[in-house]
């Protein structure tokens, strides 16, 4: 396929071009500049993947080492380790840090850097505001954790009930440093989830019907429409209880006339979707692993994608389920019962389609796939005690215990972390050029799964005899002190798996066996381009033929002639049936981005003070983006 | 695979974990429920477990099969064989609409038992409890004022007649849960809610709050004393009365010192000038078997370490260091140990 037709006088085309010269003036067009200039301008999606990742992953230790510290004070009865004011700093902290600072970004961070890849596109759509949304999490995720280290932390739960949030009750500034942290991070996912779906629907290579997107890809799709529907009531309801706090609006307090469930209402619209944020791009690396693995496309493809869609339409009918024993009425409250029983259907339909993948295929045991047995083993004890916890009797016993403790840890690290871990082994090749070692992979899976099910699953009976979440002790007499014990210990082990893990990749960077583009013969176009890609991802852009490109051209893949090779240029592609449609720039590298999220954070951080930061700091951020937009005269403007 | 090691490890510690509750002895409380409704769930609890370990069994023995079944490596992943492939598509299907089936069954169940659970109660005991930051405010109403009681964190119910709660919150949102009688509602400021159950045996039953609501959640426990119908009478005479006077000389200085303290500005003591409303009923203070909603047993020796540091045994809590002298604290003691 070439552009030879359409291509204009814009510089210099590919047509002609040796591989190497190719290769050569390609990264240079591309390549983030060298030094910290370069690191600070750059919108090369891989950089800004990369440092997501890493990031997200710090949060993820932090978080860790939280939980290890509050499974210390729980470890034995009446333990006077910790003071109640610390213990409910570090439960807000972990579900807080755990929840928006590593599961949702790390699991668009994976979006940003593989995305553009497996369409095969040379960068990802809105690379600056890509480069915008990181900065904006990492500000957000350093004010919350430095308020923390100034006693200044949120203690009132990772979901913040009202009325409790109140300045009546908090008068600390802690919960305002909450709310803002949830405004950060929320503008940075829906940030990326704007280019994700352009991305997708728009830079896929030529030939990547809607039908041969990788299920991976699919997923992050569909996950990108659901935080741009549910981020907005979180941001909406943080931004009540801020005003409620600055301003005195009584949005949430009932004795002036406000609320208190309408908080719950607004949180859990967001909060049950988040669940599926989370999980569905975790099943996306799943689908992309066991068929990698088994060595057959996915069983049901379509199946899939139809879970995929119905997930993400039905989770957002499920938020209620959170409120049972909030007195709402009992019929509405069976609808609910209902709603979230239903959800276990299509989350079956890709269950069964896994297993028949690895069924019809021929299994290789590398340490990603284990990390997928270990997820089906986990999740589905997550998902079967979801469906215990939708029926509204059975959940007046569990709500708010240990059991719901336990349950969603099944679902969040067995749903997502297993896949995410299994990911990490299953892309890092892709990522650095160098293999992660199998044995200790092996051993981390072993330790991990250990620990977490000892961890746990202990935590379901401590729930069922009378344990509520939350409480920073217990009494000798409860009898909880043995499995709480327990507990503890898998914490430990738990811990000593991750720990395993980032040895693995220290140890692996330095001396790993050099990583071949495609290590695991994978079917997808990421493995159609050198570990690590180059700057400009691929030196000429696919045509895509097959659901399973690699697989089925197994000698070369065709490719698209014609693209600029000393200006950034992509080709566009129409929604459905991918026909290259135009050719259009990439924007240069800017320090523009930088700037305006240093504003941003700037004027969040002030509102947390005065009401009036709302005011300047829209301003200011105001300056900084005419700065941004502002017609430079480049030819990238000019067409 | 290579590592032997790692999947002998996995091995012992699945047995571990599976076996490691057995050891523990007896039932969790909420699967050993005291009352109809509490056994209306413990019964589902049971149910759903059951059929979702038999479903979970399946889909692993499922996993097995797939990963380690004898096949042929196919020479090309694209080359699939088509009809084992509608095989596989029809046992997926059959599987589905059973997923649905079974999701149906569940729903079902689930309904059947919330209308049990929820039913309307006839004749049955109505209790005001109002959640406080971190106790429990606990009003037997009556539609004449001198048949209504006062007390707090200690609620006695009588064996076999429905007792429904009625329950709201003084300030943030609170949860009853005693698992043993019966599941959790919430105590939300502005709404009331309620709950209802029949204790079918006499007996002490130990709850807590279960919404999170501030700094000493841990330290918000609720007791139920069920009784029989005689013994509910008595107390409940014995609840009516006014406060006993002091009896001995050191008493009544202790109560001069409960009047002229800041403890009647928070406490009432019906039948003398103490009337405040921020804290528990302490007119029948004595009766009870716990302290500061579960926080000690209740004893001298307690009380005493209550009164001279509340801020080290519960921190936080509204109940301030009153420095009291040694002399004083002993009368204290005197008199309100003597408020059964």
């Amino acid at each position: 396929m070439s552009f030879s037709d359409i291509a204009g006088n814009r510089g210099e085309r590919d047509h002609d071009l040796p591989e190497h010269e190719l290769r050569e003036r390609l990264t240079r067009t591309w390549a983030t500049k060298a030094g910290i200039w370069g690191a600070l301008t750059t919108v090369d999606h891989k950089v800004i993947g990369r440092r997501y990742i890493i990031t997200a992953f710090v949060f993820l230790f932090l978080a860790g080492v939280l939980a290890i510290i509050m499974r210390a004070q729980l470890a034995r009865p009446d333990n006077r380790l910790l003071t109640p004011e610390l213990y409910n700093q570090l439960f807000t902290m972990h579900g807080t840090t755990m929840m928006f600072l590593f599961a949702v970004p790390v699991m668009e961070a994976f979006a940003v850097y593989l995305v553009p890849l497996m369409v095969g596109t040379r960068n990802i759509a809105f690379p600056r505001l890509n480069a915008f949304s990181y900065y904006v999490y990492l500000l957000g995720g350093i004010m919350i954790w430095v308020a923390f280290a100034l006693n200044l932390a949120p203690d009132v739960g990772w979901f913040a009930y009202a009325p409790l949030t109140e300045t009546t009750y908090s008068p600390s500034k802690g919960v305002d440093f909450w709310a803002q942290m949830i405004t950060f991070t929320e503008v940075a996912a829906l940030a990326v989830s704007a280019e994700i779906i352009v991305t997708v629907f728009k830079q896929r290579a030529p030939g990547m019907t809607l039908d041969r997107i990788p299920l991976f890809v699919w997923a992050q799709l569909v996950t990108a429409f659901m935080v741009i529907f549910a981020m907005p009531a979180v941001m909406v309801s943080s931004s009540m209880l801020i005003m409620d706090r600055l301003i005195g609006t009584h949005f949430f307090t009932p004795e002036q006339g406000g609320d208190a469930l309408l908080w719950q209402h607004l949180f859990w619209f967001f909060g049950h979707p988040e669940v599926y944020i989370i999980f569905m791009p975790a099943t996306g690396m799943v689908s992309e692993i066991v068929t990698t693995f088994s060595r057959r496309p996915a069983f049901g493809y379509m199946l899939l994608v139809l879970a995929l869609l119905s997930i993400g339409f039905l989770s957002f009918g499920l938020w209620v389920h959170h409120m049972f024993v909030t007195g709402l009425p009992q019929l509405g409250a069976s609808f609910f019962t209902a709603s979230s029983m239903l959800i276990a259907v299509p989350n079956g339909i890709q269950i069964f389609c896994w297993i028949a993948t690895l069924w019809g295929g021929k299994p290789e045991f590398k340490t990603p796939l284990l990390y997928i047995i270990g997820f089906v083993i986990v999740f589905v004890v997550g998902g079967l005690t979801g469906v215990m916890v939708a029926s509204v009797p059975l959940d007046t016993q569990v709500h708010d215990s240990y059991f719901v403790v336990a349950h969603f840890h099944y679902v969040l690290i067995g749903g997502a972390v297993f896949p995410l871990l299994g990911a990490t082994y299953y892309w890092f090749p892709k990522f650095s050029g160098r293999m992660l070692s199998e044995r200790l992979g092996q051993w981390q899976f072993a330790l991990t799964f250990i620990g977490f099910n000892l961890t746990f699953f202990p935590m379901h009976i401590l729930g069922l005899a009378g344990m509520p979440r939350r409480i920073y002790t217990y009494p000798g007499a409860s009898g909880w002190g043995g499995l709480n014990m327990l507990a503890s210990i898998g914490a430990l082990l738990l811990f000593a798996g991750f720990a395993l893990l980032l040895w693995n990749i220290i140890s692996s960077l330095r001396h790993g066996r050099p990583a071949p583009d495609n290590p695991w013969d994978a079917p997808t176009l990421e493995w159609a381009t050198s570990s690590p890609p180059p700057p400009h991802n691929f030196d000429r852009i696919p045509v895509v033929e097959s659901r399973y490109p690699l697989w089925a051209a197994r000698d070369a893949l065709p490719v698209v002639s014609g693209l600029a090779v000393d200006t950034r240029e992509l080709v566009l592609s129409t929604v459905t049936e991918a026909h290259p449609d135009v050719l259009d720039t990439s924007p240069l590298d800017t320090i523009w981005p930088l700037l305006a999220a240093i504003a941003t954070g700037i004027g969040f951080v002030a509102s947390i003070f005065t009401p009036w930061a709302v005011l300047w700091g829209a301003a200011l951020v105001g300056i900084f983006l005419i700065g941004w937009f502002w017609p430079k005269g480049t030819p990238e403007d000019e067409i | 695979m290579r590592s032997r090691g790692a999947w002998g490890v996995i091995r012992a510690a699945v047995a571990g974990v599976l076996t490691a509750p057995l050891a523990a002895c007896g039932l969790p409380a909420a699967l050993a429920p005291q009352t109809p409704q509490g056994e209306a769930v413990a019964g589902l609890i049971w149910g759903f477990t059951a059929l979702c370990t038999l479903i979970w069994v399946l889909v692993l023995a499922g996993l097995a099969v797939a990963l380690w079944r004898r096949r042929l490596a196919p020479a090309d992943p694209l080359a699939l064989d088509m009809p084992a492939e509608r095989r596989m598509g029809t046992v997926v299907a059959v599987l589905i609409a059973l997923t649905g089936l079974i999701v149906i069954a569940l729903t079902v169940l689930s309904f059947a038992a919330q209308r049990e659970l929820f039913g309307p109660a006839r004749d049955a005991l109505t209790i005001d409890i109002v959640g406080h930051q971190w106790w429990w405010q606990v009003v037997y109403n009556s539609t004449d004022p001198s048949q209504t009681i006062s007390t707090a964190n200690e609620i006695h119910i009588p064996v076999g007649r429905p007792v429904t709660l009625k329950l709201t919150s003084a300030d943030v949102i609170h949860s009853f849960w005693v698992p043993s009688l019966m599941g959790k509602a919430d105590l939300i400021p502005g709404r009331h809610n309620e709950l209802t159950f029949t204790a079918r045996k006499a007996g002490i039953y130990d709850g807590s709050c279960a919404e999170f609501c501030g700094l000493q959640h841990a330290h918000m426990g609720i007791r139920v004393v069920a009784e029989t119908a005689s013994d509910f009478a008595a107390w409940r005479q014995a609840q009516l009365q006014p406060a006993a006077a002091p009896a001995t000389p050191s008493a009544q200085q202790g109560q001069a010192v409960f009047q002229g303290s800041a403890c009647a500005f928070c406490h009432t003591v019906s039948g003398t000038s103490a009337g405040g409303q921020a804290g528990p009923d302490l007119t029948h203070l004595a009766s009870r078997s716990t302290l500061a909603a579960g926080t000690l047993p209740f004893g001298r020796g307690q009380l005493a370490a209550w009164i001279s540091d509340p801020q080290g045994i519960k921190t936080g809590a509204q109940m301030p260091d009153l420095h009291l002298a040694p002399e004083q604290l002993n009368a204290l003691l005197d008199y309100l140990m003597g408020l059964k």
